[in-house]
């Protein structure tokens, strides 16, 4: 700054101040080619990430086609949680593995993507809550996850806004709480992969919907190529990343998977001063709240009951997660909603996702993430692009084959993770 | 909150219902002679069409009975008349 400028503001600055400004142009909007090495179907979070872990191991012919806008579904809709304190090894594996490539992602990309680890408290309300607690924390620690149990008054410690009281209907008796855990700006997170990928020479096809699916070679179990709405695009390996959509896609290619798309709403308040340092979480009441750096208090539910992909939920599950927050948040009882939303999300039978082979040679499957898939979004795209590089499931996703319904090698995380991801 | 027509009890609020699936799914006739594919397809997996779909439904908080109904996945709304018979799946 050079001398004669005006005189340091001082003023209090309004919440988000001093977030950067959205850049003008982060990636190319491409026109397909006739043919690809591999084309990525979905351009969320995870086809992006897939995407730019391929260009690491030097594939770059590559296409990633986007029905909509890029981050335009359940990337933009999510309520940004980041953890890796999941009961199982095998969630822990893949989780832990997002949360450490998490840990250098700005310096990877060399785009901010605020990353703040502000930690993760995962409330316990009932005698049977503080026993599985307790469980899933040791579990953690023998994993090498960071996790401590912590008692009422520890909590409120840690998030001075929780009430720790024992006259509401569900008191807190403790809590786990992840201090790595954090949150990180969805869009940015999008945008820095997108532009990464852009760069590596990947085309990136937005209003580009799949509408079939070209089989054939020996025996008819590889697929040629992708019908889209923009012509037929010849591919040598296809990673489908359509998360709630994923039953469309498979249904084409006519086959089954264990998944039931259902609405899952978030929402956000009005811009507040900072009053919650962390993330809590509750199972036991359908509730999770953090607030965001610009100020707003961002909340996620349960999902609605029924199938649906409307990307938008019914009124009396907000209701009812409202009711939720606020007793458990006395202070937000004044807090203005400003807008709410919903994304579509797979959900399995053992709350886990489902990733590696499916009938057709060349067709490798990502979904079934349901509620918590943003968190995986880097470890699942390291992971995933080692998969399509070598034809074969890494390790880490491996035991969340779709052979596993059959086997009966279940990932059952609905215990740590049924309600809220 | 939408209203849902009960068979028996008539339109009442969605809240006083509960969601069942996939209607139409049989419990298998030879359920010993399923190999374990059969057996997981008949456990774990159900149709998630993006349309009109044939489901189950509860009136839990009325009178407690279940009906079909197709409701269409993209808009939530009811295509036909709830029927108390769970083979009408169409």
């Amino acid at each position: 700054m050079t001398a004669g400028t005006s005189a340091p503001n001082t003023a209090p600055k309004p919440p988000g101040a001093d977030l950067p400004e959205h850049p003008d142009h982060l990636w190319r909007d491409a026109e397909p080619k006739k043919a690809y090495d591999v084309v990525i179907v979905g351009g969320g979070g995870h086809g992006l990430a897939t995407a730019h872990y391929l260009a690491k191991l030097g594939i770059t012919n590559v296409a990633v086609l986007e029905k909509g806008w890029l981050a335009g579904g359940n990337m933009a809709r999510n309520t940004t949680l980041i953890r890796s304190n999941y009961l199982w090894d095998e969630s822990a594996g893949i989780y832990e593995r997002a949360l450490e490539l998490w840990e250098g992602l700005e310096e990877d990309l060399d785009y901010p993507i605020l990353f703040s680890q502000r930690g993760v408290l995962n409330l316990a309300h009932t005698e049977q809550d503080v026993r599985d607690s307790v469980r899933r924390v040791e579990a953690n620690k023998l994993n090498g996850i960071d996790a401590e149990w912590l008692g009422p008054d520890e909590v409120a410690k840690v998030c001075p806004i929780v009430n720790v009281s024992s006259d509401i209907r569900y008191p807190v008796q403790g809590a786990t709480f992840q201090p790595r855990a954090g949150i990180a700006k969805h869009d940015y997170v999008a945008w820095g992969f997108a532009r990464r990928a852009s760069e590596a020479g990947i085309d990136i096809i937005q209003d580009c919907e799949v509408t079939g699916f070209v089989t054939g070679g020996s025996g008819a179990d590889r697929v040629t190529g992708v019908r889209t709405t923009r012509g037929t695009i010849a591919a040598g390996t296809v990673a489908l990343c359509a998360a709630g959509h994923t039953s469309t896609l498979l249904d084409m290619l006519g086959v089954r998977a264990p998944l039931q798309s259902h609405p899952l709403q978030a929402l956000v308040s009005e811009l507040l001063e900072p009053v919650h340092p962390t993330i809590v979480m509750s199972n036991a009441v359908h509730v999770y709240v953090s607030q965001a750096h610009k100020g707003e208090l961002v909340m996620g539910a349960g999902v609605d009951s029924y199938n649906g992909y409307g990307q938008r939920g019914a009124f009396h599950v907000i209701e009812r997660q409202m009711a939720a927050a606020v007793e458990l948040f006395p202070v937000f009882a004044r807090a203005h909603l400003l807008r709410s939303w919903a994304g579509i999300v797979d959900v399995t039978p053992d709350a886990s996702p489902i990733i590696g082979h499916t009938p057709y040679e060349n067709v490798f499957l990502n979904c079934g993430w349901g509620t918590g898939g943003f968190k995986a979004t880097p470890g699942l795209g390291w992971a995933f692009a080692d998969t399509l590089a070598h034809g074969r499931p890494h390790p880490l996703v491996a035991p969340f084959g779709l052979d596993r319904f059959v086997s009966g090698a279940l990932v059952d995380e609905h215990g740590a993770a049924a309600v809220a991801h | 909150m939408q209203l849902i027509t009960c068979p028996w009890c008539g339109p009442r609020e969605e809240i006083e219902f509960s969601y069942g699936g996939q209607a139409g799914v049989a419990y298998p006739e030879h359920p010993a002679s399923l190999t374990d594919e059969q057996w997981a397809h008949f456990v774990f997996f159900r149709d998630n069409p993006k349309g009109p779909f044939a489901e189950r439904w509860s009136h839990n908080a009325g009178c407690r009975r279940w009906f079909t109904a197709v409701r269409d996945t993209r808009t939530y709304r009811f295509l036909s008349s709830p029927t108390s018979n769970p083979e009408l799946t169409s």
